[in-house]
């Protein structure tokens, strides 16, 4: 009973003084990064304005994967060393990745708007992070269809490996799909060969998203853990009274 | 039941579990040999059933030790004990034979097994009904057939009276009797009468940890 | 066969009679590919043109669908009737059970939704030079739904009313057997060799029977604790 409580009030205690720093940061770094792509960076020679969406497009993208491998991550601690916070980790990064999900769906399709003309363009990244979004809405659902936290717990870490061995596979075959049926996408501003301008305040969304991502599922944690706390007082009353 | 086994020891060495955020019992520890019983008591909730599934594999103790000496070297329990739980596995679109025939190649026992086994447990007359056709008791006998088609040392009966007339009650005592005869050993969890020799252990009781003869 | 396949080949064998026995219900998905072919052309129109040129891409689909309706009962009737706890008590191992039932079901059901596939095919103005392809990226495409669909069968076996919850697992994963195997059929129909693509839907297929043993007993371990 110790050991299963040691680490979640360390993590409490520690928790509660991050989330706003991360929050502040996160306000602080949007801001910043989102007026410099806005307003400092020249416009792109091609696109115009309209490319200005990517500084709050190209983050999301990165911020979804990137909170996809730590849930995966987190669901290989849980299910390996039976870690009580990887569970709630996952739960809890899962809603805030689902949304940066969303964000990149819409502004890619606010940005493919004006490029192609149209609000919905089966590109092949575009096609992938999709199917991204389904695998976060699986995941988020198996929490939800499962009636005891433990086997959700399990039930759910599984199916987020299961995703994270077929996301190679999927973005393989999406990119095979979109050269057989498309020719190269129109939407190649990011890249290694990027002036500075761009990519500073790039980084510096980017991070901004991830401080907002962090107090998000920090959030979340400290939530599940409260709710598991009064689950725990529930079931103790009970348990004396009968 | 001229199945000898080689002689055993089930050591259960400080099992603690959990149901939800609750705990069951921290310290169950208790020692299993060849023809012994032990009943398991308690009232409703008090973690019966859930201790027979860990004992069979099923269910994770949260904490504790299983170690199960088969003539002198460990073995995996799953593969050892029968476990008889609440539901019978029986399924309504297939005949008793064919059940019984399945469950005797599943656990690599000979057909011929099979058909011995339902005539001891008094199903000879309804093989070929379907498992929709049977009664609850009758369900009951051909759950019970595969404990008999497939010698394994350790028998893990959840309260196998239930849904049993008295004939079939006399069946089980008399099953579990030759079992242990034949130098097997089983684990009961029972309400009401019990088992004739047998120890028993009470996991309501705060001072689980020692198994009093009965 | 050697004799230590005997308790698999039982589960299978019996998977296999339970599905075409009465209460089986595997020509259920049948009549489902079929009506959902039917309703291709009151939908698009008879125009040949227009069925030739989504009717593979429907066929698919169609396909995909048929494939995740077997899958709600998978595991599911075995764990509400005990079936599973007494598989589960063996050194066989859940994994090999797993495997066993995806390869009784695809037989009972995905097996005849192959050879049905070139009809529905041909009924939707398909060319009869591209049948035989049509035939194996059925096969193919019908082993991988099978495979993922159980990943999600045995995810849900606990769960009530798990169907859609199934469906929502099982569909994003479903993605690479699609792409390859409708592109296969495309490229046969287009008179293009389909080899490359039938490979890659083998492949993906392969990966997919690759997982799915491993990631359904553990799924149904979870189940069953």
């Amino acid at each position: 009973m110790i050991s299963t409580f040691a680490n979640p009030h360390r993590f409490m205690s520690v928790s509660k003084p991050a989330i706003p720093i991360l929050f502040a940061a996160a306000a602080l770094l949007i801001g910043v990064g989102v007026y410099q792509g806005l307003f400092v960076a020249p416009a792109d020679y091609r696109q115009g304005d309209a490319a200005r969406i990517m500084f709050v497009h190209v983050p999301a993208a990165w911020v979804c994967m990137a909170a996809y491998a730590s849930m995966a991550a987190a669901s290989f601690s849980s299910l390996v060393w039976r870690h009580n916070l990887a569970d709630l980790a996952a739960k809890s990064a899962a809603p805030a990745g689902a949304a940066f999900t969303l964000i990149c769906l819409a502004t890619g399709s606010l940005w493919g708007k004006p490029i192609w003309n149209t609000w919905w363009e089966w590109d092949a990244r575009m096609t992938s992070v999709l199917v991204l979004f389904f695998l976060y809405l699986g995941y988020m659902a198996i929490w939800r269809a499962y009636e005891t936290p433990q086997t959700a717990a399990r039930a759910a870490a599984i199916l987020c490996l299961v995703g994270a061995i077929n996301l190679p596979i999927i973005k393989f075959s999406v990119d095979w799909w979109s050269t057989l049926h498309q020719p190269a996408s129109v939407l190649r501003a990011d890249g290694p060969s990027m002036p500075a301008s761009y990519l500073t305040p790039l980084l510096t969304v980017a991070l901004g998203y991830l401080a907002l991502f962090l107090a998000a599922t920090l959030t979340g944690m400290r939530a599940e853990v409260y709710a598991r706390r009064a689950e725990i007082m529930m079931q103790r009353r009970v348990a004396a009274e009968g | 039941m001229a199945t000898d086994f080689p002689p055993f020891t089930l050591h259960v060495r400080s099992i603690s579990a959990f149901r939800g955020y609750r705990r069951l019992y921290d310290d169950v520890s208790f020692a299993l040999r060849s023809g012994e019983a032990i009943e398991l008591r308690g009232p409703n909730g008090a973690g019966k059933t859930t201790l027979l599934r860990i004992l069979a594999g099923l269910t994770q103790p949260a904490s504790g030790e299983i170690a199960f000496d088969l003539g002198g070297s460990l073995a995996d329990m799953g593969s050892h004990a029968h476990f008889l739980g609440h539901l019978d596995a029986v399924k309504a679109g297939e005949s008793a034979a064919a059940q019984a025939r399945f469950w005797a190649q599943y656990f690599d026992a000979p057909l011929s097994a099979a058909d011995a086994a339902l005539s001891r447990v008094g199903l000879e007359k309804r093989q070929n009904v379907p498992g929709r056709g049977l009664s609850a008791g009758q369900k009951r006998r051909l759950a019970l057939a595969r404990l008999v088609m497939a010698p394994r040392p350790v028998w893990l009966l959840d309260e196998p009276f239930a849904s049993l007339d008295i004939q079939g009650r006399e069946l089980v005592l008399d099953l579990v009797e030759a079992h242990r005869a034949a130098g097997g050993a089983a684990i009961v969890a029972l309400h009401g009468e019990g088992l004739p020799n047998a120890q028993t252990l009470d996991v309501s009781s705060p001072s689980v940890g020692n198994v009093e003869p009965a | 066969m050697s004799d230590a396949f005997r308790p698999v080949r039982a589960v299978f064998m019996r998977e296999l009679s339970l599905a075409w026995s009465g209460g089986g219900g595997a020509a259920l998905p049948l009549g489902f590919f079929a009506g959902a072919a039917m309703l291709t052309p009151l939908a698009l129109g008879p125009a040949p043109e227009l069925l030739r040129a989504a009717g593979p891409g429907v066929l698919f689909i169609a396909l995909s669908l048929s494939s995740l309706l077997p899958m709600e009962r998978l595991f599911q009737a075995d764990l509400e009737d005990g079936t599973l706890e007494t598989l589960a008590s063996s050194d066989v191992g859940l994994e090999s059970v797993a495997l066993a039932k995806v390869f009784a079901h695809w037989t009972a059901t995905g097996l005849p939704l192959a050879l049905l596939s070139p009809v529905l095919w041909l009924m939707l103005q398909g060319s009869e030079a591209a049948l035989g392809y049509v035939l194996l990226a059925s096969v193919i495409a019908g082993l991988a739904f099978f495979a993922i669909g159980a990943i999600g069968a045995a995810l849900a076996a606990g769960v009530r009313r798990g169907g859609l919850l199934i469906a929502l697992i099982a569909l994003p994963l479903y993605a690479p057997a699609m792409i390859f195997s409708a592109s296969a059929v495309y490229a046969a129909a287009d008179g293009r060799s389909p080899v490359a693509s039938l490979m890659l839907a083998g492949a993906s297929a392969m990966a997919a029977l690759a997982i799915s043993p491993f990631a359904s007993a553990a799924a149904l371990r979870t189940a069953l604790d």
